[in-house]
């Protein structure tokens, strides 16, 4: 009785905790420009179904892919087995679901689970021992700096301990459950009877020769892991929203609003096409006041955070850092500054971090600091060859790209800051047409050298 | 064009040389390979000429939005005044552009890139190249980066590769994980940010990998970056880059 009342109460702080976690993110997602992303629902789902449901683009690298598939479908399929322990948590029974599923139904599923665990605790060994002994270029580069690591472990970390605590708990319930029946009498545990697991637990079928005779230290173990398995199930679901592993979650919206036209489309800016109109429209008054329900003109670019789309700041939470835009980024492989994840996780530092602030000191409140020049250089920004290799890489369909392209329309538009060849070359396309000194007149020439 | 709208007529296409093909001497020979393909075709194509401008793409990819929408704006006035209907380019970033981010602002065409009408004219018998001078030989594509994952034309150049009877070697990487040249987002007209290499010497390397006799290009600037990185390892007396249509006109002996 006592055991239920605090298990619902960590269940029901859990939620709340949850729940006003998420609400903050979203509050920080809206700070961002709004952006018509509605329709077009079933193509929407068949990118989320494809990329994040199926996986699709983490294959391109074998080895992390398929372990990364084993956590994936282990930490899906595992969740089913957490609805049963919360129901056991809160009724204070004891694997309530075999009741109603039977012997043979309940023990696949239980085997399978099992099974599933085992591949997860391989692939987060895996995992840890590429991150801390191999030499993954990927995981390491200056923007992985002492958090960014640390979270990546304490991820892992978690995932084997929660793993081993759920097949000792089997372990240990599986000799219980086969313990004499007189002596579970005697000793008030008579709710472990009724259960004949014999061979089924496939995994922990291995451990239960570790396990002791003694029918009290077995029931400690028992719960201890029970306990222990679901409490960090629950710290867990907390800790995933401040980390990077928020992925497993917004890793699906973030898909099914993936951008649907081709990679080499960068949208046109609405601001400066109404302007370009206006300068190329021969009636059109320049010294007309602007209409009375006129929206203030919006920034050329983007210097912060508000001058993102919420997509553009979906993307940075979706990141994971799994580094996979940086290894294929030309620049960065080329020792240049640039890093598409550095792009990401900056936005989401600083989206949070003004999210933060805003919260504290109201809506309109500016901390002086900016995504450009606080977070991000115009030494990264213009090393971008503009190529889509991270966009392509991307297991969740983030675009660093657009954002890098942003950042550069700001420093070009409002703050003439574009590195000098460049000012030279849109002073030669504005004036001959060509991003060169040759007279536009010129340019049918090669048609007389045809013959030769 | 000019004439033959004077002249009341309509050509099959218009060839968009943007500013590389109009300028570069390398780039030029590209242009007068393709267009030497196009009269030996018969196809009824016309050239912008003189009223042909930068489409805006390297403006667009620094930033200067501006720029690039006065730019297309001029543009698609002069390309819907001749009632422009088709466009083939031989040039990936006016192709991407034309194709992707003309029709919002007013200007709505059919674009390929030469690769596609190449093939094109291929598969109707229009032209037809029997293995020709480079028969055997062993030739690697470089994917540029706004034909191939831009819009996602793999195969068309490498149709054309097979119709010349070469053999094909890949690099490792290659098609959409293909490693960019250096050139795109206006790095062509800047000089490359701090770093320990230049990206078309590390792209060379991965074409010298496969120890081919030709390097295939699409793209002008990829061209160019391609035939500095040969340069870079000295290996110009071994290996030739080409453009797509020069190999074409060259094994049809045009």
């Amino acid at each position: 009785m006592i055991s239920s009342i605090i298990f619902i109460i960590l269940l029901v702080a859990t939620a709340v905790i949850f729940i006003r976690r998420i609400r903050e993110i979203r509050y920080n997602i809206n700070l961002g420009r709004a952006k018509d992303l509605s329709g077009n629902v079933g193509e929407r789902l068949r990118i989320m179904a494809r990329v994040a449901l199926g996986q699709s683009k983490l294959i391109t690298r074998p080895v992390a892919g398929i372990m990364h598939v084993f956590i994936y479908i282990g930490f899906i399929i595992i969740n089913v087995e957490i609805l049963e322990i919360v129901t056991d948590g809160a009724l204070g029974t004891h694997r309530a679901f075999h009741a109603f599923l039977g012997d043979e139904i309940y023990y696949v599923f239980i085997g399978l689970f099992e099974i599933l665990a085992l591949l997860v605790l391989i692939a987060c060994v895996t995992f840890l021992i590429r991150r801390n002994v191999g030499r993954i270029k990927r995981f390491s580069g200056k923007e992985m700096t002492k958090w960014p690591t640390s979270d990546a472990n304490i991820i892992l970390v978690i995932e084997v301990l929660l793993m081993l605590a759920f097949l000792t708990m089997n372990a240990a319930d599986t000799v219980l459950m086969t313990a004499p029946t007189d002596m579970l009498m005697s000793t008030g545990m008579d709710h472990y009877l009724g259960f004949n697991f014999g061979d089924w637990f496939w995994v922990s079928a291995y451990l239960t020769g570790l396990m002791p005779n003694n029918i009290e230290t077995l029931f400690l173990i028992e719960r201890f892991c029970w306990w222990f398995h679901i409490v960090g199930v629950f710290g867990f679901s907390i800790y995933v929203l401040y980390s990077k592993h928020f992925h497993i979650f917004i890793a699906f919206p973030n898909t099914y609003y993936s951008r649907l036209n081709s990679m080499g489309e960068l949208p046109n800016l609405e601001a400066v096409k109404k302007e370009v109109e206006l300068m190329m429209d021969p009636s059109a008054d320049p010294y007309a006041a602007p209409a009375e329900n006129a929206e203030p003109p919006q920034r050329f670019g983007a210097k912060d955070i508000e001058d993102l789309s919420w997509k553009q700041l979906m993307d940075a939470y979706s990141c994971t850092e799994c580094g996979r835009c940086t290894s294929e980024c030309p620049a960065n492989q080329t020792g240049k500054l640039l890093s598409p994840r550095k792009i990401m996780m900056d936005t989401r530092d600083r989206v949070e971090e003004l999210g933060k602030h805003r919260r504290a000191n109201g809506k309109e409140a500016s901390d002086e600091i900016s995504l450009l020049g606080n977070y991000i250089t115009k030494e990264e920004l213009w090393a971008c060859t503009t190529c889509n290799a991270c966009v392509q890489a991307c297991p969740v369909n983030i675009d660093p790209l657009s954002i890098i392209v942003d950042l550069r329309r700001f420093l070009v538009m409002e703050e003439s800051a574009a590195p000098s060849e460049l000012n030279t070359m849109f002073t030669n396309v504005e004036n001959n047409g060509a991003p060169w000194q040759f007279a536009q007149a010129d340019r049918g020439n090669w048609t007389n050298e045809l013959s030769s | 064009m000019a004439e033959m709208t004077a002249a009341g007529e309509q050509p099959e296409v218009l060839f968009w040389v943007g500013c590389m093909g109009s300028f570069d001497d390398r780039a030029k020979r590209i242009t007068k390979a393709f267009a030497k393909i196009l009269l030996h075709a018969d196809v009824k194509f016309a050239v912008l000429g003189a009223e042909e401008s930068c489409t805006g793409d390297p403006a667009k990819r620094a930033g200067n939005e501006f720029l690039y929408q006065m730019q297309a704006f001029t543009n698609i006035q002069t390309l819907n005044a001749y009632e422009v209907k088709r466009i083939v380019t031989t040039c990936p970033h006016c192709f991407n552009i034309l194709k992707n981010e003309y029709p919002e602002l007013g200007g709505n065409y059919e674009v390929l890139h030469h690769s596609q009408f190449l093939q094109q004219l291929l598969e109707s018998g229009r032209i037809s190249v029997e293995g020709g001078k480079f028969k055997g030989k062993k030739i690697t594509f470089h994917d540029p980066c706004y034909l191939g994952r831009a819009n996602g034309v793999y195969e068309a150049p490498r149709v054309l590769l097979e119709k010349l009877d070469v053999e094909l070697v890949e690099m490792k990487r290659c098609k959409s994980r293909g490693l960019c040249c250096g050139a795109g987002g206006a790095q062509m007209f800047k000089e490359a940010e701090k770093g320990d290499k230049e990206v078309n010497v590390e792209r060379t390397e991965d074409a010298l990998e496969v120890k081919p006799d030709i390097i295939a290009a699409g793209c002008p600037f990829c061209n160019t970056m391609m035939t500095d990185g040969v340069k870079h390892f000295n290996k110009e007396e071994d290996i030739e880059v080409k453009d797509l249509a020069e190999l074409i006109s060259e094994a049809a002996d045009l």
